[in-house]
């Protein structure tokens, strides 16, 4: 019989003290299916990017919901993390290494490269002023 | 968060960091790097990373701005004891060439 898939959704407010409480989460949920640490810390630096970007990009100048779902199935990690932030006028600039908006507060602009870097798949879609949403996914392997 | 701050020889300066460095973190360690590069005015400033357990792509951002401003002080900044799931990060900006004499991880 197929083993049914695990799935969470968790709903935090934009502030930055989230962002480790988000990875950890995201950590928590994978234990169970027993991954190795390279892939743990590539999994929880994705979100930590991810996460980092509606606080410090999506909701500059404001507070709002972020929302973290994750699924596993199939020994596959779906993570989608949403925001109704300002959204993003060009995707595919944003996702350029080094390209960022905010040079003078120290932002490396490596966001997304670490998120594509560190997961099998990344997918941006947004729309000016209603938000962003970045779906990850990665296949977990077999600890030896 | 703590950074322990340490003189080795002479215009030296050794910054432990210690714990995880996300966006909510690199503020504060940021602040207690540049002051102890006010307070002591050192040549040479080696970041120890030894005793980081996380670090996202806000690390490069502190190192960036670090070797900023050691650069405009006439300084240099070398990046000791880095455990490899952050040198795996550091490598996305080309940083790990900031790795101390090529790959060694000890002072």
């Amino acid at each position: 019989m197929k083993k049914p898939s695990n799935e969470m959704k968790l709903i935090f407010p934009s502030l930055s003290e989230n962002e480790s409480f988000a990875r950890i989460a995201v950590g928590g949920f994978i234990s169970g299916a027993n991954p190795r640490i390279d892939e743990l810390n590539d999994i929880k630096t994705a979100v930590s990017e991810a996460v980092t970007n509606c606080i410090v990009h999506a909701y500059r100048d404001a507070v709002g919901k972020i929302e973290l779902t994750a699924r596993l199935a199939d020994g596959v990690l779906y993570i989608k993390i949403r925001d109704r932030g300002c959204g993003i006028e060009d995707v595919k600039k944003a996702m350029e290494p080094l390209f960022t908006t905010l040079p003078g507060e120290e932002r490396s602009g490596l966001g997304f490269s670490v998120m594509e870097s560190f997961m099998d798949s990344v997918a941006v879609r947004s729309k000016p002023g209603s938000g962003t949403a970045v779906t990850m996914t990665k296949k977990l392997r077999t600890k030896i | 968060m703590p950074v322990y701050i340490t003189e080795k020889g002479e215009g030296a300066i050794v910054a432990k960091i210690t714990g995880e460095i996300d966006h909510h973190s690199a503020r504060w360690l940021r602040m207690d790097i540049d002051t102890a590069i006010s307070d002591k005015s050192p040549k040479k400033l080696y970041l120890d990373f030894s005793g980081v357990s996380f670090m996202d792509s806000s690390g490069v951002g502190l190192v960036m701005g670090r070797y900023k401003n050691m650069r405009e002080r006439g300084g240099s900044v070398s990046l000791i004891n880095m455990p490899e799931y952050i040198e795996k990060v550091m490598s996305l900006a080309g940083m790990d060439r900031l790795l101390s004499e090529g790959k060694e991880r000890q002072i």
